[in-house]
């Protein structure tokens, strides 16, 4: 129901919403749950185990009932709470965990079997045996007990990341977070003030209070309306700063269109990281509930829930209320509704010698509240006086207030534990939790708005003076209410019916005495053992209640009992806010050559080497599968001249008069002795001795270097090379920088590969003034080119570079020319076969695990210093080895990478393995299978036989051992 | 959490890549391999504080000296490698 004269929500517009397929109306400024409070909906949820009705508690994000699904398709949104879904025209929501419906729910037959499923009843009974877990009792547990599920499809709702740098992040808007972001900006600090609620004024938009002689809200506007006035301050609505991390970062989460019916393109959330110079906590207090029998029932809430949806939205859950405190603070729930025209049946303060604050409401110190009735609803509370007499009320509501927790969660994110304070019965924040945060206000376990207006305005002051600024607090507190809340603590009332801590959980005061008895009496065991605490809300309303009943059963004091650990995030965040840009091409960035669009217009199907993308093969017409193009384009270089862009290998332009040195360092292979316009294979080790990575590195003139890394390793080389360069080499003349962007390369390979590059260069070479292995300056049709006669292929093969600009037009000019000699482009697979041919390595089989022995290199580790050279020479990297051999089937059958080798009288178990496969072909050229592999002692073991056996794709094929260099062992090719 | 880099200022430390001990920095200068292993391999895991390696990636390539606080996490100082005054 809606009161007169009440709330501040706009009267005049009608927005139409509706829940579990009901309409009803609300108002700008309504959230889900104070729309349908007022349209006399109480019952909104079932809860998680027993399907027990349940209906709004809270007036706060720290709601564990009210949860609903919003919205429908794959971008539907489970879980959310309906104190927090501020309500839009159109709105659709849904109730969850209730079938087949909320006001009929068959599962509620749980409720009845509660004797037997309270504390550690999924420990005792689902034990054994183990095949009944997975087949019967998990999918019946999942169906029954759950929240709301997610749609199962693809959600398209956009997400967003964003980054925020500040002064001074302030933490909450109430009256302390307000001054305490007022004081610091008018000092000149850069500010962002952070809200999870829609609008900012905290606990003041939700009282019947005055502050500076007026009212608490307008007081709020009046400061607000000082901090939009400022270039220096963000005012961040709907956030909430969810963590607390090192080095002053706090993620915090915009809800940025959940409150719209049409975001505009507006991203539906987005996760902020904020570096805050420092900060301050002003996040307020929640209050907690007192449990007693059947506390669960709908319309049972927080006294304070009661009066703000009064202040705030002008709704009631009903008529008759009744209120049921141990403090002060309940006194000013009765006294309000009672002003507001409610009947107030009931103020029972639970304190004999409290006196009524509430004017002429009926009034019950000393008594309890003890039961309640109804079925779906609330219709009436049991009493007991002190005498223990029992009285009946009808009533449909109740407001219930145990006292107020600090939300000091963010203080304990980085392993601090709260304090507790006996005076205020509640945990406080310790002396020293996060660097650079200060607490004020509720938060800090000032309950007075006097209180709040001048801790934060302190806090604020300290916060910017630490950062030179000079701020001003003295006269400025407004004056306030600074009356404390006296509270004498009660937990739990003693009695008969269930009485529920831990409402989104279903946990109740006997499941925690049940948890000690059984001896788990530390919170830890405790929390786990009854799941108190576990839910989504994180046992907001519950777990200092609950450590103060597992205190009580196990005769200890608070703060011996200790408190449970608070981690981020502070409440849920959708992992798709945290991954915002990570789905679809944001996964990954996509490196793209200058030949890849005319690999794309060849139909070259692309594959992916790190974040570049190659051509697999160049398909002609006729050829639907791989294989056929790849034998083509191997034949094709070995018998005529194929083009290939290698621009995706590491390129690293080295200068300075101790390049030489220097490389003599990093490579196992010395380079100083390397003339200019020579090119060299060098061999990388790693410190510990084994292969890092190879390449070739060219000698572009007397202080002018070139090296070249895999395509797989080049990131990891050039952090090696700084390494190297910064750690052991400190005032060498040595200074590189990568250039694999700035540069394309096409390796033009093939028996025809000079008569191409004849056809192109301004000036011919020939085999004397250009032989293997040479590097020199050319150019094509007047532009400035390198070129390097090296071969990966085994041929007659050069690498000409370009500029990146030049790439595309380089590109289409060698392959036209290519093919007019009956060659063309050829791709990764035929690139693959030719070098299998050859016995060349590539990162299968430098995959970390293998030493320069193995790969048959050994000796070019030479002798000086070198990273590896000490390590390499362990007897364990040198002796009894797996080493690189080739394969060849010696009667047909198929050879596979991953295979793994045994002696061929030998079962083939993990005991006997010899060895792996780590590449394999079909080389075209020699008209068999080959493969590469690493074989135990495998270099003296050449003309043995062995067993290759895939037991993944049942492979089982006789080879022979040979040289891993299958074709042209002389090399001959290279240099004719 | 975050670094200062001497070069390029106060960074995220996704910018950073971690390495190691910083005493990767004093190499043997023999070929002992007694030595060169127990360099390589040995580590202390101190609780409290450490000097650690990491390279500015994402930023200026250098490699810096971090020393830090395993328990509080504090960062006392991060330091070049090659020294500030290097050409
Ligand atoms: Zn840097």
């Amino acid at each position: 129901m809606r009161i007169e004269g009440y709330g501040r929500v706009d009267r005049d517009v009608s927005l139409d919403f509706s829940f579990d397929g009901r309409r009803f109306a609300g108002h700008p400024g309504d959230t889900l749950a104070s729309a349908l409070m007022a349209e006399g909906v109480v019952l909104t949820g079932r809860s998680f185990k027993y399907h027990r009705p349940r209906g709004v508690l809270t007036d706060t994000s720290a709601e564990p009932n009210a949860l609903v699904t919003v919205g429908r398709g794959a971008g539907r949104d489970p879980n959310t709470r309906a104190t927090v879904q501020e309500l839009y025209n159109g709105l659709e929501a849904r109730s969850q965990n209730r079938w087949p419906t909320l006001s009929l729910d068959l599962w509620a037959v749980n409720d009845l079997a509660a004797p037997f499923l309270g504390a550690g009843f999924y420990y005792k009974t689902f034990m054994w045996p183990r095949a009944f877990w997975e087949k019967l009792y998990e999918p019946i547990i999942r169906r029954a007990a759950g929240l709301g599920a997610l749609s199962g499809e693809a959600d398209g709702e956009r997400y967003e990341k964003a980054y925020a740098f500040c002064d001074l992040l302030v933490i909450g808007a109430g009256p302390a977070g307000l001054m305490a972001a007022r004081v610091a900006a008018e000092a000149g600090a850069q500010v962002i003030l952070c809200t999870e609620e829609p609008r900012f004024g905290g606990r003041l938009l939700a009282e019947a209070e005055e502050v500076d002689g007026q009212p608490g809200h307008l007081w709020v506007a009046g400061v607000l309306a000082r901090l939009r006035g400022m270039d220096n301050v963000r005012l961040m609505p709907r956030t909430t700063v969810t963590g607390a991390y090192d080095g002053g970062t706090y993620g915090a989460l915009e809800r940025v269109s959940h409150h719209v019916a049409d975001p505009q393109g507006a991203p539906r959330e987005c996760f902020w990281r904020i570096v805050a110079q420092r900060a301050v906590l002003a996040a307020g207090a929640l209050e907690r509930p007192v449990a007693f029998g059947d506390n669960d029932r709908p319309g049972v809430m927080l006294a304070s829930a009661l009066r703000g949806y009064l202040h705030r939205y002008g709704a009631a859950p009903g008529r008759q209320v009744a209120v049921f405190t141990n403090n002060d603070d309940g006194h000013r729930t009765a006294r309000d509704l009672a002003r507001a025209g409610l009947n107030v049946v009931a103020l029972v303060d639970s304190r004999h010698d409290a006196e009524s604050l509430a004017g002429e409401v009926p009034f019950f110190p000393g008594w309890q509240v003890c039961g309640t009735q109804g079925r779906r609803r609330l219709s009436g509370i049991t009493l007991r006086a002190p005498d223990g007499r029992r009285d009946v009320l009808q009533v449909e509501a109740l407001g219930v207030s145990g006292g107020y927790n600090p939300s000091l969660h963010l203080t304990c994110h980085m392993g601090a534990r709260p304090v507790w304070r006996d005076d205020i019965a509640a945990f406080v924040p310790p002396a020293a939790h996060v660097p650079g945060l200060t607490v004020a206000g509720s938060a800090n376990g000032a309950f007075t708005t006097y209180g709040c207006l001048t801790e934060g305005a302190e806090a604020g002051a300290e916060a910017v003076r630490v950062l030179g600024f000079r701020a001003e607090v003295a006269d400025n507190i407004p004056q306030a209410n600074n009356t404390p809340n006296r509270l004498r603590r009660l937990w739990a009332v003693p009695g008969r019916g269930r009485a529920w801590l831990d409402f989104q959980n279903d946990v109740t005061v006997k499941d925690v005495r049940q948890a000690a008895a059984e001896n788990y009496a530390s919170v830890e065991h405790m929390k786990r053992y009854t799941t108190q605490g576990m839910a989504t809300d994180q046992g907001k309303s519950s777990n200092v209640s609950a450590l103060a009943i597992l205190a009580d059963a196990t005769g200890r004091d608070i703060p011996e009992t200790g408190t449970t650990t608070f981690r981020p995030p502070y409440s849920p965040i959708a992992i798709a806010a945290m991954g915002a840009g990570g789905q679809g091409a944001g996964f990954a960035p996509e490196r793209f050559t200058t030949s890849h669009e005319a690999s794309l217009r060849r139909a070259a199907p692309m594959v992916e080497a790190g974040l570049w993308y190659r051509p697999s093969y160049f398909p002609v017409k006729g050829e639907r599968h791989w294989r056929p193009a790849c034998d083509r384009e191997v034949r094709m270089v070995r018998d005529r001249v194929g083009v290939c862009d290698v621009s995706t290998l590491g390129k690293i332009d080295l200068q300075g008069r101790d390049v030489g040195r220097f490389l003599d360092c990093v490579y196992a292979n010395t380079f100083s002795t390397l003339k200019p316009g020579r090119t060299r294979y060098g061999l990388m080790l790693r410190e510990d001795g084994f292969v890092m990575d190879d390449g070739t590195t060219a000698r572009l003139a007397e202080l002018h270097w070139l090296m070249t890394t895999t395509t797989a390793a080049a990131g990891q080389v050039m952090r090696h090379l700084d390494w190297v360069k910064q750690a052991y080499a400190q005032g060498w003349d040595v200074r590189f920088i990568s250039v694999t962007e700035q540069w394309a390369q096409f390796a033009v390979a093939g028996p025809q590969a000079r008569d191409l590059l004849n056809d192109v260069l301004d000036a011919p070479i020939d085999n004397l003034g250009f032989p293997y292995m040479a590097n020199g300056a050319v150019s094509i049709g007047g532009t400035r080119a390198r070129l390097f006669r090296i071969s990966f292929s085994g041929e007659h093969a050069y690498e000409v570079a370009v500029p990146s600009r030049y790439g595309a037009a380089l590109w289409d000019l060698l392959v036209a020319r290519a093919e007019a000699l009956g060659g063309g482009p050829y791709g990764m697979e035929a690139l693959n076969v030719l070098r299998i041919e050859k016995g060349h390595i590539t990162h299968a089989e430098i995959h970390g695990r293998t030493t320069a022995h193995d790969i048959g290199m050994g000796r070019m580790i030479a002798a000086k210093d070198c990273i590896g050279r000490t390590m390499a020479g362990r007897p364990g990297l040198v002796n009894d080895r797996e080493e690189l051999v080739g394969l060849r089937p010696l009667a047909g059958g198929t050879l596979t990478a991953g295979a793994h080798l045994f002696a061929p009288e030998a079962d083939p178990v993990r005991e006997n393995d010899h060895g792996y496969t780590t590449s394999a072909c079909f080389s075209p050229t020699l008209g068999e299978e080959r493969a590469l592999g690493f074989l135990l002692n495998g270099h003296r073991r050449h003309g043995e036989t062995v067993r290759l056996v895939d037991h993944l794709r049942g492979i089982d094929t006789l080879c022979e051992v040979t040289a891993p260099c299958a074709f042209d062992p002389t090399g001959g090719r290279l240099r004719d | 959490m975050r670094l200062t880099c001497p070069l390029c200022g106060a960074r995220d430390r996704r910018e950073f890549t971690y390495q190691g001990d910083a005493i990767m920095l004093t190499r043997p200068s023999n070929d002992d391999p007694t030595a060169f292993s127990d360099w390589l391999h040995l580590r202390d895991n101190p609780a409290g504080r450490t000097r650690d390696l990491w390279y500015h990636e994402a930023g200026c390539c250098a490699w810096l000296v971090v020393e830090r606080d395993t328990v509080t996490h504090a960062v006392h100082s991060v330091a070049l490698v090659e020294g500030e005054d290097a050409d």
